[in-house]
């Protein structure tokens, strides 16, 4: 074409960034890749292709790793440990700015070779996934200084097993190793196999920094290669970034083994649009959203839901929007839609969309290219939320919707979903925008933009979508955990007897659920014995249809998490006020059941308790992230929801009392089983409850065998968190029964809990008594 | 959509397609009231769009003889004489050195306009006389637009006499800013119906309209009283074009035509004075309203110096070697 006739189309032409450097590098390391292990490359056994999605072209051979490299892997890691721990912030924080530099010296180079094996446009890797990834080693730097000062007390897990996706192959190595190494951790850190090879010259990069060795390991591989490193007995800790179904696995792989555990999985999240937001960012939004990394990304804005009244024109907008996307070659810096990562994940996506036959479906006017894997900009509107589009995530880049008339049926649609990743919602209004956000099912929340990132602000989901967050302060405590090892715990067993009753008069101990005193489902009690074989009296035998009752009362309060923190500190000064009004009975009840002489410090201990959780009801506060652009990052604190818990057995009203206290001060309600051998004192403790004001429902307190009760808890699709500090062995069942809807759980692995002091209260049970919420609110008048 | 065509005889060797010019239309408050304008959104939209498109070698010179032929090459100053303009016009005639543009194959590539005050319009007009380039004058008390009501009237009608085929008028920023919509309608109505034939650009002055809001109102509004262009700004506010005021109101012009099929054009004006800025213009003209946008009666820039970088770039394309302004005649 010559320049006159351009002149006439005014046709953008190609702009392609050259892949000369990237390519020159692939051939320097001899086209074949080892393994990073303790510093030195393995040998190359080009067992399988890394591929250009775009062209198909082989970019590298690549070696799956064996089990005794894995071992070979997590041996330097674990070697290099506490050396890396014993430098100190300050030492490692040197280490973190250096990779941050040379990330950036480099990132020209990391972003072709990322739209080289990813396929992603040039223009997202170069502007966002490579500078996103630098922001997370300088961040890391810094919190890896600030560590002993804000965080004391802390300590590195040891070695972090880390395994991560395809869609952001670069950045999520950073979010995955940054704090790990900034914590103190080493790691061994394996890439999805068809994107490894950014993971490689990051470990050229380590090389380059110096990094001691050990410190990083890099082993490649498909699945096998995943399984195997997160079952490594070496692995203390093990943070997962990808799909739902493999981390359910991961979650059942290790549950009872002590490793401690974060999943960044799948996500349907909504796109919410009120009828009073400004119509064309939120659909320019959308391309930021859906048609992002070609929709391969886990918190794609995925799910479009419009209020009814602006609904027609905002689609026809949206298509002629879409028909303006620019798809091809992604190294082509004028594009904006690239190649799917590979023929299996477009067979994926083309596949779910043909088995589609509702609603209207909308393929953008896009030339499609000859050659790689391409799918064009999709938009299906007219679903509903039990077409199958609503609720599976597709990851391409296929948009579904449907409509909304009010606020209230936004929210109940949005949250319609097994996933609970993120949400975006535009609105103008302050009020509608600030009121919307906070009821969303989401980690994370976006008004009116999406897809903002930043080292600062935590990134992590709720229900389905995992746990844990990855960035933030909230980011860090993942990469650390208490100082110090417990002992074991002994299991305690219940005293039997045949004597007679100590009191003639009896009473009847029941279950207490939704606020009131329940016979049990089953009809069953059993006597309990004093130590010397008294009869101290009977107490109900919950069943799996009893903690379905008590589960449902506790549903049924979710009104619970709105109220203020001033009300909820009420409440639980009250409770501790009629505790303290009735101490001299709840002291003889405790020596009556333990044979122990301090059932006074016992009662004491747990009016202290109360006062504590008082005093943190309405104090602990959220925070505002510090991030980059022109926007607050509200870090708000949210109640998990409702929680089962299976008590202390050894302290019978302390361990019920410092579940409930942090529970209910922030706005959890709780199904709470108490202390299996002596059960008496938390049915003497409803009737405390009875008197204070609690609403019904968010305590419920059942008795019974913890095995038995444990089980039908962690399998339980409506508990979204079970914490146990059970004598008995009950750790690896309720992490196995909780893979099924992946609930957060904290237990005790076996490990003895000091309640009377400082661990047994505090920061650890609020952290795990609260999801953390981050909504981005961009401003501008 | 279907264009109906009328050629003009006097500038035939442009390529451009007339529109039927705007009609307007009653004044539509619910319409005005209910647009909505996001900052922050607009800002990251404007943000990453020079990242988002690129023009190269053979595509990058066509694009920047486009924008050439878009430049309302313009001088505005207190110190303006005929000698000046004179200067001026010759330049627009022939806007980059002869050799370029015939290495180039854009021989007879000529700017937009020439745009200058009322005083200067009968030197510009003789100057410009064969050549087919219009002369647009600033008018109605430019810059401030606070003179007499009847006097800015009358200068229209002074300028369009005086052989100017485009009139840039200002409009009264305060109408905006106290959001009475119906006085700045009327007064655009007015200000159109002075111009008869010539055609109005309707100057927003947006550096002084406090909100992107505003903007977004006062550019439908505008339109709504028959405005043939919107263009942002004097060049003698503190601020001028911006990437995000020019996103706003192209959507604005998108809008009215979605609802009327009327298409109005739009000119960025003041600060734009880097080759490579006019390529971004050009691509947000292109991927928010197509590119029928990209001709000179739909998309002008208002610039003195743009032309200037613009030439250099030329030169580089064509030779391979880095320019300099002294190898380029001054305008």
């Amino acid at each position: 074409m010559t320049v006159k006739e351009i002149f006439d189309t005014m046709d953008y032409g190609p702009a392609p960034e050259s892949a000369g450097d990237a390519l020159a590098w692939i051939v320097d390391q001899g086209s074949r890749f080892g393994m990073y292990i303790n510093g030195d490359w393995t040998a190359a056994r080009g067992e399988f292709h890394s591929r250009n999605p775009a062209n198909g072209e082989t970019l590298a051979d690549l070696t799956q790793a064996i089990p005794s490299e894995i071992d070979d892997a997590v041996a330097a890691a674990r070697a290099a440990q506490p050396g890396w721990a014993g430098l100190g912030g300050h030492g490692r924080a040197r280490y973190l700015y250096a990779i941050a530099r040379l990330l950036q010296k480099h990132s020209r180079l990391f972003a072709v070779l990322e739209t080289l094996d990813n396929g992603k446009p040039i223009r997202e890797s170069r502007d966002i996934d490579i500078p996103l990834a630098q922001r997370h080693f300088y961040y890391h730097a810094g919190m890896a200084q600030l560590m002993a000062a804000e965080l004391p007390g802390r300590e590195a897990h040891g070695v972090c097993g880390q395994i991560i996706p395809w869609n952001f192959p670069l950045l999520m190595l950073a979010w995955k190793i940054a704090p790990a190494l900034a914590a103190g951790n080493t790691v061994v850190l394996k890439p999805a196999e068809y994107t490894s090879l950014t993971a490689l010259l990051f470990a050229d990069i380590c090389t380059q920094a110096g990094l001691p060795r050990g410190v990083v390991n890099i082993v490649t591989g498909d699945g096998e290669v995943g399984e195997a490193l997160v079952s490594h007995p070496g692995i203390d800790k093990v943070a997962f970034t990808g799909s739902t179904p493999v981390g359910r696995a991961i979650r059942t792989a290790t549950a009872g083994s002590g490793k401690a555990l974060t999943l960044e999985l799948g996500g349907k999240s909504p796109y919410i649009v009120f009828e009073d937001a400004d119509i064309d960012s939120a659909i320019e939004g959308l391309v930021d959203a859906i048609w992002f990394n070609q929709g391969q990304v886990c918190c794609a804005g995925s799910r479009l839901i419009v209020q009814e009244g602006i609904a027609e024109t905002f689609h026809s907008r949206l298509r002629a929007r879409m028909d303006k996307l620019r798809m091809g070659n992604p190294l082509d810096k004028c594009i904006d839609v690239g190649a799917i990562v590979d023929p299996v994940q477009l067979q994926t996506i083309s596949k779910m969309v043909d088995s589609n036959t509702s609603g209207e479906i909308y393929r953008a006017n896009v030339e499609l290219p000859s050659e790689g894997c391409f799918y064009p900009p999709t938009l299906i509107t007219g679903l509903h939320p039990s077409d199958a589009l609503m609720q599976d995530e597709i990851f391409g880049p296929v948009l579904v919707g449907t409509t909304f008339r009010t606020p209230e049926e936004a929210v109940q649609i949005a949250n319609n979903t097994r996933y609970g990743l993120a949400a975006t919602l535009w609105s103008e209004n302050i009020n509608v925008a600030l009121d919307i956000a906070p009821k969303l099912a989401a980690g994370v929340v976006w008004i009116n933009g999406t897809n903002m990132f930043d080292a600062a602000a935590g990134f992590g989901g709720v229900r389905e979508s995992g746990f844990g967050r990855e960035g933030g302060w909230e980011g860090m405590s993942a990469y650390t955990r208490p100082g110090g090892k417990a002992d074991k715990l002994e299991e305690v067993i219940a005293f039997k007897g045949d004597a007679g009753p100590s009191d003639p008069l009896d009473r009847t101990a029941k279950l207490y659920v939704g606020g009131k005193q329940a016979r049990p489902d089953g009809g069953y009690s059993r006597g309990v014995h004093g130590p010397e074989g008294a009869l101290l009296g009977h107490v109900s035998l919950a069943n799996r249809k009893d903690v379905r009752n008590a589960v449902e009362a506790a549903k049924g309060a979710a009104s619970w998490g709105a109220t203020t923190g001033h009300l909820r500190a009420q409440i639980l000064y009250y409770i501790a006020e009629n505790l303290s009004a009735r101490a001299d009975e709840f002291a003889n009840r405790i020596e009556a059941l333990t044979g122990r002489k301090d059932g006074a410090r016992e009662v004491q201990a747990a009016i202290s308790r109360l006062f504590t959780y008082g005093a943190w009801a309405d104090k602990f506060d959220g925070q505002v992230h510090n991030v980059p652009i022109r926007a607050v990052a509200l870090a708000m604190r949210e109640p998990v929801g409702v929680i089962g818990a299976l008590c202390d057995d050894a302290q019978p009203l302390l361990g019920l009392v410092s579940v409930i206290g942090p529970a209910m001060a922030m706005g959890n309600r709780t199904v709470m089983v108490a202390s299996e051998a002596f059960p008496l004192a938390a049915t003497d403790f409803y009737q405390i409850l009875e008197t204070s004001d609690v609403p019904g429902g968010v305590v419920n307190i059942l008795t019974g065998s913890h095995g038995e009760l444990a089980k039908t808890l962690a399998d339980h699709m409506d508990v979204d968190a079970v914490w146990s500090f059970s004598s008995s062995d009950l750790s690896g069942a309720i992490e196995r029964g909780a893979a099924a809807n992946l609930k957060r759980t904290w237990v005790n692995n076996g490990r003895k809990r000091d309640w009377f002091g400082a661990e047994g209260e505090g920061r650890a049970f609020l952290d795990a008594a609260t999801e953390v919420k981050n909504i981005w609110v961009p401003y501008g008048a | 959509m279907a264009t109906k065509t009328k050629a003009k005889d006097d500038t035939t060797h442009l390529p451009q397609t007339f529109e039927p010019r705007n009609p307007g239309m009653a004044l539509d408050l619910d319409w005005v009231l209910g647009v909505h304008a996001n900052r922050s959104a607009i800002e990251r939209r404007a943000a990453t769009l020079p990242g988002r498109r690129s023009v190269k070698k053979d595509h990058q010179a066509a694009w920047l003889c486009r924008a050439i032929s878009c430049i309302d090459l313009t001088t505005l100053s207190g110190d303006d004489t005929e000698g000046r303009v004179r200067r001026l016009c010759a330049k627009a005639r022939q806007p980059v050195r002869a050799d370029i543009l015939q290495e180039l194959g854009m021989e007879g590539l000529t700017t937009g306009a020439v745009c200058v005050y009322h005083d200067m319009v009968p030197t510009a007009v003789r100057a410009l006389e064969g050549s087919n380039i219009p002369v647009a004058a600033v008018s109605t008390g430019f810059p401030a637009g606070l003179s007499p009501f009847n006097l800015r009237v009358a200068e229209i009608h002074a300028s369009v006499e005086a052989g100017a085929r485009e009139i840039d008028i200002v409009i009264s920023r305060r109408h905006v800013l106290q959001g009475n919509w119906q006085a700045l309608y009327d007064e655009m109505r007015a200000f159109r119906a002075a111009c008869g034939e010539a055609h109005v650009k309707a100057i927003l002055a947006t550096g002084e309209l406090g909100t992107l809001k505003n903007v977004a109102r006062a550019s439908l509004v505008c339109m709504m009283a028959g405005a043939d262009f919107i263009k942002t700004s004097t060049g003698k506010e503190s601020v001028n074009a911006t990437l995000p005021v020019s996103l706003v109101m192209i959507r604005a012009i998108r809008d009215y035509h979605q609802r009327t099929g009327v298409r109005v054009g739009y000119k960025p004006a003041g600060g734009i004075s880097k080759a490579k800025d006019s390529l971004t213009y050009l691509a947000l003209m292109k991927d928010e309203l197509g590119d029928r946008w990209l001709q000179p009666d739909l998309f002008r820039f208002g610039a003195s110096s743009l032309l200037g970088d613009i030439e250099r770039q030329l030169e580089h394309h064509v030779t391979g070697r880095y320019s300099a302004s002294h190898r380029h005649a001054i305008g």
